[in-house]
């Protein structure tokens, strides 16, 4: 088991490369990986390791995919609240 | 995993060594070929699907050149919605047809796309937007789309979790729906591969030229291909492929923001979407609420960096319209960019003076659901059925001279 959120496996990792999917975003995409709670903090590391492995690669060639915020999982209520959101015409409450 | 792999049976699946013993669909490292009947620049879907209906009509000698990976653009960041509410006759009749190719894909090109027909609900909460709404359902239900207006209970019939204070009404389509977009890329690649269609990707096209005795040659790092016919099919990027050989497209390129929730128990039905601030949200099969608003303003930029802005806004519009979603979590952000079109229609057909370089975008935001039907039309015609209407309507002339002028213009651009 390399990514837990996602359920995504060593064999769904080779499947993805003998497809020709072996650019890192490409195995994210096809597989699913770091696409769940965690997005990639867990299991990114490990899944390049192997996908270095597998397309007999040197580790330092395989760089993260790109990581997107917010940071950790924020209520949507929370961020409601932003100052910063931009305001439609009909948006009068503070 | 996700489970939307086109699987072969489990023993036909590479093992963990690393041998590879599946068909790839890539060419991986090999050289570009010299020739090829048609080079079609973009693996984004509108590519893809006009390589997999020209293979599917016998022509196979065709190479696809991606400059990243498939999806990297517009096709692999969008809300993978798909929907038959349009304002002019033409734009709803291909998407009727979109939507048929979108029912049968999983059986035609085996992989699971996990389409959806949940309908579309479109909200109104001024009288403009619901005279709005109005037009466009007369044109659709002439067109045989059953879409149909709704007040603010019967919205909330569809929708309970729907806080209609201030909504005066909607236009409801049951059969509109959504799909996850990436594995619609690997069908069509995938098919188109083992037909015989070469895909390149990883080759930026440095160079692209038109040769004396007809047709192109294109540069890449793979080496140059001589192409009979180009298909420029690079979304926000046409310009600049155009651009190499004189040919003006006059779109721009808008960023657009989108994000994904935490997944979610299946709730909602249709996608909602309200026409004020473009706010759009729908739950994927996965169980993630997928949405966007559209913040007005933004100058045209490649730039696809992500935003507080944008999420704070999304945030704002969408708990004021379904209080109960205040609580979800949201995952991720990502932008992608609307290839935006002066009239909002897209651009097809040969170019000015360019009779074998033709376009295939422009389609603001909405390149996924029509991808379908214009790639079989673009194949169709391509290997010798006359061209439908899109390819005399929608070319770059009209932007020169009047030809444009009587047709309507597509204002239902919406999210």
């Amino acid at each position: 088991m390399l990514c837990r959120c996602e359920d995504m496996t060593l064999d769904d990792l080779a499947h993805s490369v003998s497809r020709g999917y072996c650019d890192i975003e490409e195995v994210k995409r096809y597989t699913g990986f770091g696409t769940g709670p965690c997005q990639g903090k867990e299991c990114l590391a490990v899944v390049a390791c192997q996908l270095a492995r597998l397309t007999k690669q040197p580790p330092e060639a395989i760089p993260p995919f790109t990581s997107r915020p917010p940071l950790s999982p924020t209520p949507l209520r929370l961020l409601a609240r932003d100052p910063g959101a931009h305001r439609f015409p009909d948006d009068t409450e503070k | 995993m996700q489970g939307v792999m086109d699987d072969e049976e489990d023993d036909s699946r590479a093992d963990v060594s690393g041998e590879i013993r599946l068909p790839a669909t890539l060419e991986g490292e090999k050289p570009m070929p010299e020739t090829c009947e048609i080079a079609i620049v973009g693996g984004g879907v509108v590519g893809l699907s006009i390589a997999y209906y020209l293979a599917k009509r016998g022509l196979t000698d065709v190479v696809v050149i991606e400059r990243g990976y498939l999806a990297e653009g517009a096709s692999g960041r969008n809300g993978g919605g798909v929907r038959q509410q349009w304002s002019t006759e033409i734009n709803i009749r291909l998407m009727q047809e979109s939507v048929e190719l979108c029912r049968r894909f999983a059986v035609d090109l085996g992989v699971n796309v996990w389409f959806r027909q949940g309908g579309y609900l479109f909200l109104a909460r001024d009288a403009k937007e619901l005279a709005r709404l109005e037009k466009n359902i007369e044109i659709q239900n002439r067109c045989g789309v059953q879409t149909r207006m709704v007040d603010p209970d019967q919205a909330r019939g569809i929708v309970p979790e729907l806080d209609t204070t201030g909504i005066l009404g909607g236009a409801y389509n049951p059969t509109d729906g959504i799909l996850f977009p990436w594995p619609f890329l690997w069908g069509y690649a995938r098919q188109a591969a083992a037909m015989g269609v070469r895909i390149f990707t990883q080759t930026p096209v440095g160079g692209l030229e038109s040769l004396p005795e007809g047709g192109y040659l294109i540069r890449t790092p793979r080496g140059a291909v001589r192409a009979r016919r180009v298909i420029n099919a690079t979304g926000a990027w046409s310009p600049q492929l155009a651009k190499m050989i004189g040919v003006e497209v006059p779109t721009f390129p808008i960023r657009h923001e989108i994000c994904s929730s935490e997944p979610l128990k299946p709730f909602l039905k249709p996608m909602v979407s309200e026409l004020r601030s473009g706010l759009y949200c729908s739950q994927s099969m996965r169980g993630e609420i997928v949405g966007g608003v559209t913040i007005p303003g933004h100058a045209s930029t490649y730039k696809m960096g992500s935003t507080l802005e944008f999420l704070a806004t999304y945030a704002r519009r969408l708990v004021r319209l379904m209080p109960i979603l205040g609580d979800i979590k949201i995952l991720r952000q990502w932008a992608g960019p609307y290839d935006q079109s002066p009239d909002g229609n897209p651009v097809l057909g040969a170019a000015p003076g360019h009779p074998d370089f033709f376009s295939a975008c422009g389609f603001v935001g909405h390149g996924f659901m029509m991808a379908p039907i214009v790639g079989k039309l673009y194949a169709e015609w391509l290997t010798g059925d006359a061209p439908h209407e899109i390819f005399t309507r929608y070319t770059l002339h009209r932007f020169t001279d009047d030809s444009g002028a009587s047709y309507p213009k597509e204002d239902f651009n919406i999210g």
